[in-house]
């Protein structure tokens, strides 16, 4: 389940493991039989580190999702409840609880109740059980800290869908605190990171927690070799730009179209249903979706997940030749001997061939879409933007969307693409967005404009000089050749565009930020540089030709082609580092304008 | 590409089949989930419990019932779901087995340093306090009395940019100062003050923030936070009357303006609904008859209300509340979407009348020209996207100027005669040659075709 964490460059495993220990040892406490009531969100990030069989062999016999009204039957010692700390999950958790709500007769035997809090407990939420009159039935209130969750071999999440809106848009830093408390984690397992790196006002906050936090623990500093060289630290709003685009790798546009959540997407159902065997024919075709786990421990996949979407169709017919060829091999085994060999290595063959036949699946889904007209349409509008065509005009194309009525999202996603492009956009084309969006998809939206100009994402244009065209240059945002088969640099993973956050990753480590100290002035908030004390005798001798290790953290998070784009500069020949990456959350274009939208509260 | 690796692994799953087909190589139900992982595991726990629960509410008891734990698919230990993976490849890591003792090893203590022995001194500083509370050990805030020492602690946790005891400070510091002060102090504080606003909305106190608003001078902060509670609610009477109470509040100009039509807006789609729930039940009008509504124009965007109005109520008076006229009118809706969503409307009644009228304009002379504030060629495509016949298309495709997009769109369509004459207008022989040979032989295009190409009048450019 978890071994694809332990081939990369840093051992991310130890991280996993650490995290399973706590939880062990969190259940342990809780003596006797158990069962554990999920604050449903946090299943998914669970199932980043742990399987039902480690809760299983720590006695916990039954789960249930939480829910208002009373708690089901269950004949345990114990009832742990793992939420986040929100305050309406702990109304629904004092109903639970709440003597009123008259238990089910075999309840009646005593029992302790728990509280997990995930990631951090929470004082306003402890007054709120109080208010309620039930903090006194808890037992034991406790919190686990589950900060970065190894998501794949050189990737780690803090799933923290609000982390954005959180510091951008409601100045709550609470996240940023999380993210020291999480890179401090890191530094106690890996040891300390001598060089930090940032840009922009959250990666400050960072740094300045993670250098209080190592001073208020001098003295216990752990004696570990530092496996990371460097840290990066970038704020997301530092480069709004790429998230919006349409991300052009085989995973990202998994993501884009189908959506992945902690590591599954759903996927519709009729194009695996032939796969079944034979014996189920008469079975019904399935109606729910397919859920698919995506990560590297599938060969297949580790292999073409970054790739351009356009270079898949090769990659996908040479491994079926490979795939067909060993398959054809046993033509050949003769000898007792062959055939055993050749029969040894049947399941793994056939693991190969059903990531096959799924990934050709998934690629066929993925291809109606790309090669619709309207999939074609919208790609040519982002470029033209990318590009700085006409970014100063209506555009007609999103005028037509909105005519259309489209998806909201979508129109946003265009709108705020021109603004960020043209550095913000004339308050009279900005008025004509806006009252068409308002009149098209109701007035309410009115909430989401305000939200997205607070962030930076919608603005008017204050200055009448736009610097975006000096940062494209500069970075060399747009490369017109961008060779999708076999790429040479960064932009293939969206066809031309270069991620304005990885142009920087890449600068840094070659030639370094002082090359572009201009550019990096028209970006918002600070950049730094600092360093931190290694104790005695654990400075690194590099060896000649050596590569070294940098962690970038992306705080507000990251897209998957931004970090495919990392993975590409990882393994350039000459490139000379190595990249761990991190972040709150991945995202794209469509989850991260509605994380910052208003919404009707659910009833 | 695709086509050839899906041709492949066709191929190679009959060959497969005839192998002894073992494909546990993972375990996985037909949602994905690897059985036991913990989201599946909660399904599954939680449906074995429910079956039980039905069970005892039936007056009749089964005799199956065995209410004891569920003997359910998911007790697959460990080991047993790595057979699989093992099988795969020669790596199996050493940490996949967490029960091998020297991972415990590997895996170092987290919690934090035990450095920590001042637990009984009382005289803290806010550092220290902040630190305690952090690490959420025994503290007390009581003991920071002077206002001074209250706002070194507040600024304390601020630095520490952790929201729960920035919360927590803010509890103890609304308990213990009066609001003016308070307030004048969060003035200077922004982080501190957007946690205090935070609080103040979870725990529902509007009142005390509508004054923080005010003291603080963010009244348009303050009228959005409020505009945005009409979300929650549900009635629409009640929904109208909370927008009209939001009328009087301070927003920016533009803001107040979409509050003002968003009321206005619900305001009459509540009579209009009324009104037309009343006419479609009572079978009065044929409209409602023919095309009975498929759901209430309430809460529905103005531009989805336009709509509805050319579809149920065109060509009433102006001074109704339902009529296009009036609507477009009092939203101020630009020429170019009352355009198009009045063409959609009437487009799908099929009703043609209406929809030549919509561009025809008479200059002072009395002739009739044709004009649209929208490029014709997107005309064809809504008129066609409605299923509009040729006849009603090819008047539209006439209209488009840029002959090369006029004769593309009337091939796309099949408007013969547009492009008969556009050729002949073009005098271009030879296209009208080509054209004769994709039309059906003895056609009246075709015949049309002949007769334009033996006019001995016409003078060929080709």
């Amino acid at each position: 389940m978890s071994a694809h964490l332990s081939y990369g460059r840093v051992n991310l495993n130890i991280l996993r493991e650490a995290a399973r220990k706590e939880l062990r040892e969190f259940l342990d406490k809780c003596a006797g039989s158990k069962a554990i009531v999920w604050d449903e969100y946090l299943t998914g990030p669970f199932g980043l580190i742990a399987q039902y069989s480690l809760l299983k062999e720590h006695e916990v016999e039954k789960m249930f999702t939480l829910k208002g009204g009373r708690l089901p039957a269950a004949d345990v010692k114990n009832i742990i409840f793992f939420v986040r700390p929100r305050l309406e999950l702990m109304d629904i958790i004092a109903e639970n609880i709440s003597e009123k709500n008259g238990r089910p007769p075999q309840m009646l035997s005593p029992r302790d109740f728990h509280i997990l809090f995930v990631p951090r407990r929470s004082m306003l939420c402890e007054q709120r059980l109080k208010e309620q009159g039930v903090l006194g039935s808890f037992i034991n209130i406790d919190e686990y800290i589950l900060d970065l969750i190894p998501y794949d071999g050189d990737l780690l999440s803090m799933e923290s869908e609000g982390a954005f809106r959180e510091c951008y848009l409601e100045s709550d830093q609470t996240s940023l605190y999380h993210t020291a408390k999480g890179l401090m984690t890191l530094q106690a397992l890996y040891g300390t990171i001598p060089q930090i790196f940032g840009k922009g006002e959250c990666a400050r906050h960072v740094a300045n927690m993670m250098l209080r936090m190592k001073r208020e623990f001098a003295g216990s500093q752990t004696q570990i070799l530092p496996v990371f060289d460097s840290l990066l630290l970038l704020d997301r709003n530092i480069d709004l730009l790429t998230p919006l685009a349409t991300q052009l790798t085989y995973e990202g546009l998994i993501d884009e179209v189908y959506g992945i959540t902690n590591g599954y997407a759903k996927l519709p159902p009729e194009k695996f249903a032939a796969q079944k065997k034979q014996g189920e024919v008469g079975k019904d075709l399935p109606t729910e979706p397919k859920k698919m786990q995506l990560n590297s421990a599938e060969e297949l996949y580790a292999e073409i997940r970054d790739k351009n979407f356009n270079a898949i169709g090769a990659a996908l017919s040479k491994k079926a030749k490979i795939i067909s060829a060993a398959f054809e091999e046993r033509h050949n085994a003769k000898t007792v001997g062959e055939i055993k060999q050749f029969v040894s290595q049947l399941p793994h063959m056939q693991a190969a061939r059903s990531s096959l036949a799924n990934h050709t699946s998934i690629a066929e889904l993925i291809k109606d879409i790309t090669t619709s007209e309207a999939f074609f349409d919208n790609l040519t509008v982002e470029q033209e933007f990318m590009t700085g065509v006409d970014t100063d005009k209506v555009n007609t194309y999103i005028e037509d969307c909105i005519a259309q009525k489209d998806p909201l999202i979508k129109i946003l996603r265009l709108v705020c693409m021109q603004s960020v492009c043209n550095n913000g956009l004339k308050q009279k084309i900005l008025d004509y967005y806006k009252r068409e969006i308002l009149q098209t998809y109701g007035y309410e939206h009115m909430l989401t404009l305000n939200n997205l100009e607070k962030t930076g994402l919608l603005k008017p244009q204050t200055s009448t000089r736009n610097n975006y065209p000096t940062i494209r240059k500069t970075l060399k945002l747009w490369m017109e050749d961008a060779n999708e088969q076999n790429p040479n640099d960064i932009s293939y993973v969206y066809s031309g565009y270069a991620p304005l956050s990885i142009r920087l990753t890449q600068v840094l480590a070659r030639p370094g930020w002082r090359s572009i100290e201009e550019v990096l002035k028209m970006l918002p908030g600070p950049h730094f540089e600092e360093r931190q004390q290694l104790p005695a005798g654990l400075h690194k001798k590099r060896q000649q030709g050596e590569n070294r290790t940098t962690l970038v953290f992306f705080l507000g998070g990251v897209t998957y082609a931004e970090v495919a784009a990392l993975r590409f500069l990882s393994q350039m020949e000459d490139g000379g580092t190595e990249y761990i990456i991190a972040t709150t959350k991945l995202i794209n274009g469509t989850s991260w304008i509605k994380s910052l939208m208003d919404r009707p509260e659910a009833p | 590409m695709l086509k050839e690796s899906k041709r492949a692994v066709n191929s190679i799953r009959s060959l497969v089949e005839e192998e002894d087909e073992e494909d546990d190589v993972e375990k996985v139900s037909w949602s994905g989930e690897p059985v036991g992982s913990i989201s599946w595991s909660v399904k599954e726990t939680e449906s074995s419990i429910r079956s039980t629960g039905e069970v005892r509410d039936q007056s009749f008891p089964k005799i199956h019932t065995a209410p004891s734990l569920p003997k359910n698919s998911s007790g697959y230990s460990l080991s047993s779901l790595f057979k699989g993976k093992a099988k795969t490849g020669s790596f199996q890591s050493f940490s996949e087995s967490f029960g091998d003792p020297s991972i415990r090893n590997y895996a170092p203590e987290l919690r934090k340093p035990k450095s920590e022995y001042k637990d009984y001194v009382s005289d803290w500083t806010p550092e220290e306090t902040v630190k305690r509370m952090q690490q959420g050990k025994v503290y007390s805030l009581e003991k920071f009395r002077s206002l001074q020492d209250k706002l070194l602690l507040l600024d304390e946790a601020v630095n520490a940019h952790d929201g729960n005891v920035i919360t927590a400070v803010l509890i103890y510091l609304k308990k213990s100062l009066s609001k003016e002060i308070l307030f004048r102090e969060l003035i200077t504080r922004e982080i501190a003050l957007r946690h205090y606003i935070h609080y103040l909305k979870e725990i529902g106190e509007q009142k005390l923030l509508v004054e923080l608003f005010k003291s603080m001078d963010r009244t348009e902060d303050m009228a959005l936070m409020q505009y945005r509670d009409h979300l929650n609610v549900r009635d629409e009477n009640k929904k109208r009357d909370f927008l009209k109470n939001c009328l009087s509040f301070p927003f920016s100009p533009d803001d107040a303006t979409h509050v003002q039509d968003h009321y206005t807006l619900l305001e009459r789609q509540i009579i209009i609904e009324a009104n037309d729930k009343q006419v479609e039940s009572s079978g009065q009008a044929d409209i409602f008859k023919k095309y009975p509504r498929k759901a209430s124009i309430l809460n529905m965007p103005i531009i989805t209300t336009l709509y509805y109005s050319c579809f149920y109520h065109y060509g009433e008076s102006d001074g109704t509340f339902s009529s296009p006229a009036n609507i477009r009118k009092t939203f101020r809706i630009s020429d170019k979407q009352f355009l198009l969503t009045c063409l959609g409307a009437r487009a799908k009644l099929k009703a043609w009348f209406d929809v030549d009228a919509l561009f025809t304009t008479k200059n002072w002379l009395g002739y009739t020209k044709k004009r649209s504030p929208i490029g014709f060629h997107r005309i064809v495509d809504i008129l066609q996207k409605n299923n509009a016949p040729v006849q009603v298309l090819q008047d539209y495709v006439n209209l488009v100027e840029d002959v090369e997009q006029k004769i593309s769109l009337a091939q796309k369509y099949k408007c013969h005669d547009v492009i008969i004459n556009t050729y002949r207008d073009l005098k271009d022989r030879q296209q009208l040659i080509v054209y004769r040979g994709k039309v059906e032989r003895g056609s009246s295009e075709y015949r049309k075709i002949e007769e334009i190409l033996s006019n001995s009048q016409l003078r060929w450019k080709n």
